[in-house]
């Protein structure tokens, strides 16, 4: 008896629609979330992940419209991530409909907040998301980067990651911004490095284009693989991927 | 279950998630109400109790609508009662969380305390051990449904009482072994989240209602 290898499609969500790009730029229509949210989870998807892009004031309120949607039919767990910057903010998505939440900028530029939302709310609802560049300026060799990958702060990865958790965080997604929307896997080293830090569950992100890129991301930590525009696209099914993962011999549900 | 769909009060204190508690209860086959209103609540054919977040945090959020009152109250009459997640812990005597103690409702003995575990929150799709007559789990026992959560009981110590059908427990394991579930008469609770463990989650809802 042990959990399975959770396989998580994220809904990248612009203005109420779902949006693809290429290393977080150029973004082109994908087609609306809560449709999709409901094809992968009849996919046998193991939660979903929203992350509003622009996480403007206009599209916030749609953004809480689609999770309220998405949760009346979908019965898995939501995150939803993207402009949350307070206790307030998180205690809004739960209301209407998210079960975790993402945080990654405004924990950043004020880390009190992890502990505030861990004590309020429990550690299980935070998800800090990291989006992570490979740096020679910090000593890991992984930086942390904000704004979609296109501010360097002066973080070092591993050392955030450690900190995240000593306050609060319940689970990371660990988001390569080097192999995301390329196609050509997952940055393995970068999910072993967290692994090995880690107590609380790994994300897997940044990367996936190929049946046999999961796998990998799996042997070196993850307790989950997240993917979007593959799915999104209709190249791979949710079910295409734990059909890989399993007959690599990795259990999923 | 009656010929009528049974109806539900998903109990509303602040806690998150009530609203998906109640969208899969009504796939499940309820007609369901999200409230605190204490005539309602007495009157629903089943209470549910969610629960996410601190131990404490739960336990306050209950007094504040006098929630352990209410559902002392639907026991003493037999009428059932469904506890999820942080919704099960509290009703154990007492959980330890980040050093915090705090008094449970005290329905079932035992200590709710930290899971010693390599990776914590347990996090994902988990199986289970049900007993062979378990309501809440018929037909779907192989199944897996989705935990979240760092602190559990792990110890059942009810001991069956006179004539009173016994208790029946569902283990899982992460790392300790804990118990998943409990059905104890009119009192069941989860440590997962049936209402977010897809389509097995709904039909061990449903199971929950045709006791209704």
């Amino acid at each position: 008896m042990t959990v399975v290898t959770r396989v998580i499609p994220c809904l990248d969500v612009a203005a109420g629609r779902v949006v693809k790009g290429v290393n977080f730029l150029d973004l082109r229509d994908a087609g609306d979330p809560v449709e999709l949210a409901r094809r992968y989870y009849e996919q046998g998807a193991d939660e979903v992940t929203f992350l509003d892009v622009t996480a403007t004031v206009e599209d916030r309120a749609t953004m809480y419209e689609t999770v309220t949607a998405t949760a009346e039919q979908v019965f898995i767990p939501l995150t939803v991530g993207g402009g949350v910057r307070s206790t307030e903010d998180v205690s809004r998505l739960l209301a209407v409909g998210a079960d975790k939440v993402g945080v990654n900028s405004a924990a950043i530029a004020r880390p009190e907040l992890i502990g505030e939302i861990a004590d309020r709310f429990g550690a299980q609802v935070l998800v800090l998301s990291l989006d992570i560049k490979r740096s020679a300026r910090v000593p890991s060799g992984f930086v942390v980067t904000t704004h979609g990958g296109r501010t360097e702060t002066e973080l070092d990865a591993l050392e955030w990651a450690h900190e995240v958790i000593r306050r609060g965080a319940g689970e990371l997604l660990v988001n390569s911004i080097d192999a995301d929307g390329t196609k050509n896997g997952y940055d393995l080293e970068l999910v072993a490095a967290v692994r090995e830090l880690s107590s609380v569950p790994v994300i897997a992100s940044g990367g996936a284009g190929a049946l046999g890129d999961f796998a990998p991301a799996v042997a070196a930590g993850a307790d989950a693989v997240l993917a979007a525009s593959v799915f999104h696209s209709g190249e791979l099914t949710v079910g295409d991927v734990k059909a890989a993962l399993r007959a690599d011999g990795i259990a999923v549900r | 279950m009656s010929a009528v769909d049974p109806t539900v009060v998903v109990l509303d204190y602040g806690s998150g998630n009530v609203h998906s508690a109640a969208k899969a209860l009504e796939a499940a086959g309820a007609r369901v109400e999200v409230t605190a209103d204490r005539a309602k609540v007495g009157a629903a054919d089943g209470l549910v109790v969610p629960g996410v977040g601190a131990f404490a945090a739960v336990m306050a959020g209950l007094a504040a609508v006098r929630g352990g009152e209410l559902i002392e109250r639907r026991l003493a009459g037999g009428r059932p009662v469904l506890g999820i997640c942080v919704g099960m812990q509290v009703l154990f005597e007492r959980g330890i969380e980040r050093g915090t103690d705090t008094e449970g409702l005290g329905e079932w003995p035992g200590l709710v305390d930290e899971l010693d575990a390599p990776v914590l929150p347990h996090m994902g799709w988990n199986t289970v051990e049900a007993p062979d007559d378990s309501v809440l789990f018929e037909g779907i026992a192989d199944e897996r449904f989705y935990f979240v959560h760092s602190y559990a009981a792990r110890s059942w110590t009810l001991d069956p009482i006179g004539a009173f059908a016994h208790p029946k427990v569902t283990w899982a394991r992460h790392g300790d072994r804990f118990v998943a579930a409990a059905e104890n008469g009119p009192l069941s609770a989860t440590q997962f989240h049936p209402e977010k463990s897809g389509e097995p989650g709904i039909r061990l809802l449903g199971n929950w209602l045709t006791t209704l």
